[in-house]
């Protein structure tokens, strides 16, 4: 096996016994990527200069004793919309295509400081408003398990980067499903903490109470792992929760015993892939079988969901993405002939179809006369979401449903109506409505051979129960190993 | 619902944004589209159902006024598309 290949709780094993160096490691992921990213694209950015100093740091530190922290010596892909000093931050946007951020975001930080190796930051949708990779300002990420597929979105890099071997784990956001559906996609464990867990100091804003950071991952244990970096307070996110981070490792546990698993009816709909309810529904066997204890539940105003996310996040993203003006930092258009003409025309050269679409959506919902019409309405369809959610999690612990409808869709199958690329995120996007944590793990392959995801929700602030679930079903199968040929 | 074009052009500028006339008509739909989707909220009784703005159950916070380290000149200019003399450069607005 390829170094490439391996786990980051298996790397770190490895150095500890003097097996291995980083520089060995940090090498491998590069020479993967020389190999693989012409077919799949993960990446804006490759740092390779930056990850070998990086790596001799870390082996320097490995040397002299200190291999405490799990993640030490390790590569790992950082979105584009998240702030790397030094460093290109991109946002997958024409508009930040010159910008280059003087300080970390504050995961950045975390990791660099638990001695993490910078590998590169992958391509996303523009602003991460979109469900494919698709809406990328600068090229389309391919599924590494079929290259003419989607590999999901917005942090479509993150997870084909982490499917392709060519970073050993990765971070993404998620505002609607950006980590669950991408993880889903390409076959690879991806998280969506509680809002709030995780620190968004420095991450470009889009929809700002319902982003989130979360790590991609090969498996659940580097989930939890990453997740015991990067989550807990921090004074400059003013919404970042004040509640102790736990050791997610100690959630890491074989069996389900007193676990109640709730089965929502609203999730398993026409229109669906037989093969992913197939599939889940057989998930749902084996942590049956595992000892949860399995009931059916019901989120009524889930049909909803999708208005009301694209009410507020379009809403949001309006008001966010009013800085971009050409002035302080990003594009400018050439000689304009006044501030106004400055504005307008900067705006339209350096935002993309979809990012403008979502401005006008969320300019018109705010705009005077229509404001009670649609945000607010928003906004209470929003709490009836979160109340389904609360009545649920009063008779179980988690829910199981299907990370999205169906597999990876071909490339262009559904760029020209916005409306049905929207409804793909339809099993996702009341997650961050309520602000619950949830994880898509692989749960089997389609006919085509196409990942097929689990999606596992639970309490606000128990992502621990949620690892727990992940990582025994996933210690009970072997989907998880299975890796694309390229 | 359907909005105009004209409604397009109104929003497009409330958001500062220079549309093509080809990107108008197409947002004139597509936007329809949308809003005619949405408008499937109506269906709900929200009459005694308080907004959610936010999920967590904090309000402000506050943290004491220390005077910190900040950005320098030099960085916090270094991304400026036009700068001079320590500014920020824009098109001339008082004639």
């Amino acid at each position: 096996m390829e170094l490439y290949q391996r786990t980051i709780h298996e790397l770190h094993n490895m150095l500890k016994k003097g097996e291995t160096t980083s520089v060995a490691i940090t090498d491998s992921v590069l020479k993967r990527i020389d190999a693989v990213e012409g077919k799949v694209k993960s990446y804006i950015t490759v740092t390779a200069d930056i990850a070998r100093a990086q790596a001799e740091a870390a082996d320097k530190r490995i040397k002299a004793g200190d291999t405490s922290s799990p993640l030490l010596g390790i590569p790992i892909a950082i979105k584009d919309n998240m702030c790397t000093e030094g460093i290109a931050t991109t946002c997958a946007s024409k508009i930040l295509g010159n910008f280059v951020p003087p300080y970390n975001a504050t995961v950045v930080a975390k990791l660099k400081q638990a001695g993490s190796v910078l590998c590169g930051k992958p391509n996303m949708d523009e602003f991460a408003m979109g469900s494919s990779t698709e809406n990328s300002g600068y090229f389309i990420t391919r599924n590494p398990w079929d290259l003419d597929r989607i590999p999901g979105g917005s942090s479509g890099g993150s997870a084909a980067a982490v499917a392709a071997d060519e970073c050993i784990g990765s971070l993404g956001s998620d505002t609607g499903g950006s980590i669950r559906q991408p993880a889903a996609c390409c076959g690879v464990v991806g998280l969506k903490p509680t809002y709030g867990r995780v620190s968004r100091f420095g991450l470009v804003a889009f929809a700002s109470s319902l982003d989130q950071i979360g790590p991609l991952t090969k498996d659940v244990t580097d989930t939890a792992l990453l997740m015991n970096v990067i989550a807990g307070h921090d004074p400059k996110d003013s919404t970042s929760a004040d509640i102790p981070a736990p050791d997610f490792t100690k959630a890491l546990k074989k069996d389900m015993k007193g676990l109640r698993v709730g089965l929502p009816k609203e999730y398993f709909i026409e229109g669906m892939d037989p093969q992913v309810d197939k599939a889940v529904r057989e998930a749902v066997r084996t942590l049956e079988a595992l000892g949860a204890k399995v009931s059916d539940v019901s989120l009524p105003h889930t049909k909803y969901a999708v208005a009301t996310y694209y009410i507020l996040a379009t809403s949001e993203a309006s008001s966010n993405l009013a800085r971009y003006d050409g002035v302080k930092y990003g594009y400018r258009a050439a000689s304009p002939k006044d501030l106004l003409d400055m504005y307008m025309r900067s705006r339209d050269e350096g935002f993309g179809p979809e990012v403008k679409r979502r401005i006008m959506l969320g300019t018109y919902a705010l705009s005077a006369g229509y404001y009670e019409a649609y945000y607010k309405k928003g906004q209470q369809a929003r709490t009836l979401i979160k109340r389904d959610f609360d009545e649920a999690f009063k008779t179980v612990d988690l829910i199981a449903t299907p990370t999205a409808p169906t597999a990876a869709f071909k490339i262009g199958e559904k760029s020209a109506d916005p409306l049905q690329m929207y409804l793909s995120d339809i099993f996702t996007i009341s997650v961050n409505l309520a602000g619950i944590p949830g994880i898509s793990l692989p749960c089997g392959f389609t006919a085509e051979n196409l990942p097929i995801g689990l999606q596992v929700l639970g309490r606000n602030f128990d992502e621990e129960s949620i690892i727990h679930a992940a990582y025994a079903y996933e210690q009970a199968t072997e989907w998880h190993t299975r890796k694309p040929t390229l | 619902m359907k909005i105009t074009k004209k409604e397009v052009e109104h929003v497009a500028k409330l958001a500062r944004l220079e549309l093509s006339d080809q990107a108008k008509d197409v947002f004139t739909d597509q936007l329809s589209n949308i809003l005619t989707y949405v408008e499937q909220l109506n269906e709900l009784d929200t009459k005694d159902v308080p907004p959610t703005s936010h999920v967590l159950d904090m309000s402000n916070v506050m943290r004491d006024d220390v005077p910190q380290e900040s950005l320098s000149q030099e960085r916090a200019l270094a991304n400026a598309p036009d700068k001079a003399a320590g500014h920020y450069r824009v098109p001339k607005i008082i004639e």
